[in-house]
């Protein structure tokens, strides 16, 4: 599969997770935020980073980037779309997922080799995990918390989108929730960074390269 | 600091009115360097020029009171244990040849004074200014690491410097996308009024995209571009870091700059493209001194004429004079020496990245730098006279009188723990010590992953990135300083600096290749601290001579002390390293249960400056450990031939044995069973230096012992790895969990969870 990278001003874990989608065994594509252009790809990823430096709120001004009308278009359309860390807050901002992520309750960024559940093995980006499977992947982030008001996060209980959930609660997310998806289960948005655990040698271990073999 | 709004003061103003009344003091100059700076120009400098000599005759960045001292390391052959050095001492930062093409820069650099007054402005920008050091070589910066060290844990302003401090080396570094990989965090009452905030970054560059800072080429233009040029740091080098702190002085904080992470990482991807594309013929980058600095550089070290329309530097605040946009520490902003024909491309680049860029200037055959402000000259000088013939001072040192005292109260006679369940309490005591507990309270809050390279990173003894994802090709750094080891004796604490460094770089597995030092001492007004300063250069010169590895560069920062009590002599030791394979690394900590423990080296009873002393007897005397530089080299050489059968390596340094027992156990949760010979308390506490411990699986215990020999390491078999304690035969056993919840809770219970 061919698989976009979008590169926002701001964006750092972008050729990681183009490094990511190489180990997989898919064709990384490279895309930049000013282009009206998805280059003829299968899948689209919006790697971590602090996009426009994050400095009004986390996510807020690169969803208003040229290339994101082309990812809200093609998400609608069934492609698998993945937002990881940064990327999630933007598909939330980009009100492709329902929540936010606000600050950490420690009040801190936090860099942690972090324990997930897979509770949703039937997204586009989990089924190569099992049902239940536990994981350890990086989690880095400041503003990782997940809120959403109760009747949302029912739904999302509810429907099965809450796709990962923490063991323990690092960061004060509600109901510990790690990622969720949107109700056709091609739009995932993931707090951790799994592009950091592909390989035993740079990272805590290769528990993450599932969410790109994933792809198929 | 602000500077008086008057009428534009031109040099030929500064003719027609050769005596008014000049400011020089307030700006840090002494009245033999305004006299001097009068002779060169023969007449007044025009308030513009008084400004650029004060920022750049600072000791910060004219290294006037240390020039005398640091001109010896030269003496050392410039060559590193594998290749040649690419670039040296006197360049943004040097360069050396790491094989397959490949070169590294490394340089560390102290951003203390700044970080007291606004610790997370400070500390930020000090991440922020030595990566662009890193850049302005040509290279992509891969990796940063913060020495840090803070007055007591205990004491209430170290609960307001610390947390300021680490969250903004991790604002900044986290934002930058660069892996914080290692560092150090020290606690001492003398650094309570004086934090130090050094800040290292690692670079990689192909060999041919080395870049160095010199505007050549008569007709290149010059074009400054990056963040605006605002009003803060103006007077950074020279009122803040060239002076010792006043109580009753004015706040210093307009001194401090404020950093922009986004900005700098849109000028690192936008100066990386531009150098991929070629349209570099000279760059430098703008940090301490500003303006003044990189066109006074730039100029001095190329053809020695540079034209500057200073009116043109795009301003956050319009009011701003044409001396406070050259004193000005505005972070974020390179300069470039650009071919006429490649301007254009330049600016698409600069444009591509939202990066502000405007041609300021040309360079020159005048050898003179001229800078006008709206057609009117405010700056003629000769551009060397300014960046490289600042004053040079012999500053008077002399062993201090109190010295022979200090060493004869060594730590022998201290009440020292005997029965099983005193040495029992003593481990868990020290692993519970600000300086030996887990710093993960700091660390986690640094980005160890980003790139995806990071093969080791802290707690580990070095941090070690893959540069090459092919080949698995590899560098590894570490620094490593005990500054009351340098209170007892300069020349052989910078001298086990310089040892623990090299040693934990080669723990690893990687072959250390040059080091970059750090030199953070008190004032050098200060005959004590002067003679500190000589014995530490001398050591290090000599220790470097030893291991046949040169030094690449580095900083000094002085002035750090509080009235009149100067910091511990703390010269930071950076060492980089090479491996060829990273995927063959050995591990920092016990990876499985039945392996064999050995210790290599030998432990002699060395108490003195030992964490033990400090901790349990707020004593410090005596004489440091002896060096052996000669045994520490045989010892890496070991280390590096052990790749592949050595399953762990960790260093013995800070706590002695028992620490690097309570360490190696609770990475991986794996216990020990020891047996000690001899006085059990000195084989667990002494912190004699040359001393690793390894672990073998027992099948190659021969195998170890052969390779030790054949090295001319001792080699002490001391137990195997086994169970869920660590035990210490015939004396006493700590349960990992107990071990853990003293190691662990002390940050967290001092700063908050």
């Amino acid at each position: 599969m061919k698989v976009g990278v979008v590169t926002f001003p701001g964006s750092l874990d972008d050729a990681d997770a183009r490094r990511a989608v190489r180990h997989a065994g898919h064709d990384a594509v490279a895309l930049w935020h000013g282009d009206h252009d998805l280059k003829g790809v299968d899948a689209v990823l919006l790697p971590g980073g602090f996009s426009y430096g994050d400095y009004l709120r986390c996510g807020a001004i690169a969803r208003f980037a040229p290339v994101m009308s082309e990812v809200v278009d093609a998400a609608k359309g069934g492609m698998p779309v993945l937002g990881i860390c940064n990327g999630f807050q933007i598909l939330c901002e980009s009100h492709l997922l329902p929540g936010a992520l606000i600050r950490n309750d420690h009040r801190k960024f936090g860099c942690l080799d972090q324990r997930l559940v897979i509770e949703n093995n039937k997204t586009a980006w989990t089924n190569s995990y099992e049902a239940g499977q536990e994981v350890t992947i990086v989690l880095k982030n400041g503003e990782g918390s997940f809120v959403a008001d109760e009747k949302t996060l029912d739904m999302l209980e509810a429907e099965g989108r809450v796709v990962a959930r923490y063991v323990g609660n690092p960061n004060g997310s509600q109901r510990a929730i790690a990622g969720i998806s949107n109700e056709a289960g091609n739009v995932v948005g993931l707090m951790p960074h799994p592009e950091h655990a592909i390989e035993d040698l740079c990272g805590p271990g290769s528990d993450g390269l599932g969410f790109f073999t994933s792809l198929s | 600091m602000s500077v008086a709004r008057t009428a534009l003061d031109t040099v030929a103003a500064a003719s027609q009115d050769p005596d008014r009344e000049q400011p020089w003091a307030d700006l840090g100059l002494k009245a033999d360097e305004y006299a001097r700076i009068r002779e060169i120009l023969g007449r007044r400098p025009t308030s513009s020029e008084l400004a650029m000599y004060s920022v750049m005759w600072s000791e910060h960045c004219s290294y006037k009171s240390t020039k005398v001292h640091l001109k010896q390391f030269s003496e050392i052959p410039q060559e590193t244990p594998v290749g040649k050095m690419l670039a040296g001492i006197g360049e943004n930062a040097g360069v050396i040849d790491v094989g397959q093409g490949y070169a590294v820069t490394f340089k560390v650099e102290s951003h203390n004074h700044p970080s007291f007054v606004e610790p997370y402005q400070g500390a930020a920008t000090g991440v922020g200014g030595i990566v662009r050091d890193i850049l302005a070589m040509g290279a992509r910066p891969v990796a940063v690491m913060d020495p840090l060290r803070f007055g007591p844990l205990d004491a209430p302003d170290t609960h307001r410097v610390l947390p300021g401090i680490v969250a903004g080396v991790g604002g900044y570094g986290n934002c930058l996308g660069l892996p914080n990989i290692g560092g150090e965090a020290v606690f001492d009452s003398t650094y309570l009024g004086n934090p130090l905030v050094n800040a290292l970054c690692v670079g990689v560059l192909k060999h041919e995209d080395l870049h160095l800072a010199k505007a050549s080429g008569v007709g290149n233009q010059v074009i400054l571009y990056g963040a605006r040029t605002g009003g803060d740091g103006i007077g950074g080098v020279s009122v803040l870091a060239s002076e010792t702190f006043d109580a009753d002085g004015p706040a210093k904080r307009p001194s401090v700059q404020v950093g922009d992470p986004f900005m700098e990482k849109l000028l690192i991807e936008c100066t990386l493209e531009i150098f991929a594309a070629g349209l570099v013929a000279g760059i430098q980058d703008l940090g301490g001194a500003g303006l003044s600095c990189a066109t006074s550089e730039l100029a001095s070290a190329g053809d020695g004429g540079m034209h500057v329309e200073l009116d043109r530097v795009p301003l956050r605040d319009s009011t701003l004079a044409p001396e406070e946009i050259l004193m000005s520490e505005s972070q974020e902003r390179m300069m470039a020496v650009v071919e006429p024909a490649d301007v254009d491309a330049f600016m698409a680049i600069c444009e591509k990245w939202d990066v502000e860029a405007v041609v300021i200037g040309e360079v020159t055959d005048s050898g003179r730098l001229h800078i006008d402000w709206h057609g009117e000259r405010v700056v003629d000088v000769p551009p060397r006279s300014v960046a490289h013939d600042g004053p040079t001072y012999n500053r008077p040192y002399a062993r201090p009188d109190w010295q022979d005292a200090l060493q004869a109260d060594g730590a022998e006679a201290l009440a020292r723990p005997v029965t099983g369940d005193e040495l029992r309490a003593t481990v868990l005591t020290l692993a519970a010590s600000p300086n030996l507990c887990d710093k993960s309270w700091i660390t986690d809050q640094y980005d160890r992953y980003v790139l995806g390279n990071t093969v080791l990173a802290q707690p580990s003894d070095s941090g070690m990135i893959r540069i090459e994802e092919e080949t698995n090709l590899g560098v590894a750094v570490s620094t490593d300083c005990n500054g009351r080891f340098a209170k007892l004796d300069p020349y052989a604490g910078a001298q086990l600096a310089l040892a623990e460094s090299y040693r934990n770089v080669a723990t690893g597995g990687a072959k250390p290749l040059a080091i970059s030092d750090c030199l953070n001492f008190g004032s050098p007004e200060d005959p004590d601290v002067m003679w500190q300063f000589a014995e530490a250069c001398r050591g290090l010169k000599d220790g470097c001579l030893e291991l046949g590895i040169p030094v690449t560069g580095g900083n000094v920062s002085l002035y750090n002390q509080t009235g009149e009590t100067a910091i511990l002599p703390t010269p930071v030791v950076a060492v980089l390293g090479v491996i060829e394979d990273v995927t063959k690394r050995t591990p920092t900590g016990f990876q499985a249960e039945g392996e064999v423990v050995f210790l290599l080296g030998e432990t002699r009873e060395e108490l003195s400056g030992s964490e033990w002393a400090h901790v349990v007897h707020g004593h410090l005397g005596g004489t440091p450990p002896t060096v052996d530089l000669a045994g520490e080299k045989a010892l890496a050489e070991l280390l590096a031939a052990g790749v592949g059968m050595l399953t762990s390596a960790h260093d013995v340094s800070e706590g002695g044995l028992a620490q690097t027992l309570v360490e190696s156990t609770l990475r991986h949760d794996i216990g020990v069973v020891t047996t000690l010979s001899g006085d059990a308390f000195t084989a667990l506490f002494s912190e004699s230096a040359g001393r690793v411990v390894v672990t073998v699986d027992s099948g190659d215990a021969d195998a170890l012992r052969t390779l030790a020999s054949d090295h001319g390491v001792v080699a002490t078999p001391i137990g195997v790895t086994a169970g869920g304690a660590l035990v210490v035969d015939g004396q006493f056993e700590i349960p990992l969990a107990e071990l853990r919840a003293a190691w662990s809770a002390t940050l967290p219970a001092a700063l908050g969870s």
